[in-house]
């Protein structure tokens, strides 16, 4: 049974990509970092499939066609403000400070 | 120590090893090339885990299709030259000081995690299961049965995404 080590590995994963969200400044390496948030929670849920049932699994796959919609929404809302900005640095993009 | 859980140790340090690289590269194409290494270990761990079916859709999907609109956009926006490096400095420090104790209380409770005794099923009852009905049609009975207004729900959300990325992204309508 490798429930605890999958969940300690997920947990690490996860928390690399808030450290990764948290500190870059690049708006696409940011949303990878989302991306590698989500696929720690899918690690989780995989691991306890094993003990709790297929639902896990199920999870999962609404978790991708979440994040795939939510890619392209979001890559799109970038293309958006590089076409306003040229750039994608969010310390460039600060229109809402005083 | 069995041979799946020493494979299992060596995928998820590959998999934290290219995490640690992709979030670190200046350059967003390194970053995403590290990502589609994490990603492709996660699918191992996946198979590790009983849950082959997940494992092919994570590569299809993910280190496929998700991984390709992004290296597209990237390239698009033409950003394959390395910024400045954005991760020094002391509020780099304290946010990684934070989320390592974070971390440590986490892997405290970790340690010990097991799903309550009323839900928990019977060892290898998954594997079971997966015998009895195939690894695709273990997941696919609870989609279209049990989960079934969902997994409609969802074809509505990815027409919305869909429609709202061309709207997005056109110039003009």
């Amino acid at each position: 049974m490798l429930l605890g080590p999958a969940l300690v590995v997920s947990a690490v994963l996860f928390t690399l990509g808030v450290a990764g969200v948290l500190l870059r400044r690049n708006a696409i390496v940011i949303f990878m970092c989302v991306e590698l948030m989500l696929n720690a929670v899918n690690l989780t849920f995989v691991a306890l499939a094993q003990r709790i049932g297929v639902a896990g699994h199920v999870f999962v796959f609404f978790v991708m066609a979440v994040a795939a919609a939510e890619a392209a929404v979001g890559l799109a809302i970038i293309l958006a403000v590089f076409r306003h900005r040229e750039s994608v640095d969010l310390r460039d993009i600060d229109l809402l400070k005083g | 120590m069995t041979p799946v859980t020493v494979a299992f140790w060596g995928v998820s340090a590959v998999a934290v090893a290219t995490a640690v690289m992709c979030i670190t590269r200046r350059n967003p194409v390194a970053s995403a090339l590290y990502l589609i290494g994490t990603l492709f270990s996660v699918a191992v761990l996946f198979v590790l885990l009983d849950a082959q079916f997940i494992g092919v859709l994570q590569v299809l999907v993910y280190a496929g299709a998700i991984m390709v609109v992004f290296l597209f956009v990237i390239m698009l926006l033409n950003l394959g030259r390395g910024g400045p490096g954005d991760m020094k400095g002391p509020v780099g420090i304290a946010t990684a000081v934070l989320l390592a104790s974070g971390l440590l209380l986490q892997f405290r409770v970790l340690r010990q995690a097991a799903p309550p005794e009323a839900i928990r099923l019977p060892e290898g009852a998954l594997v079971a299961l997966q015998r009895e009905r195939g690894v695709v049609g273990a997941v696919a009975g609870p989609l279209f049965g049990e989960y079934v207004i969902p997994f409609e729900i969802t074809s509505m959300l990815l027409l919305a995404a869909l429609v709202g990325a061309v709207v997005l992204a056109k110039r003009r309508l």
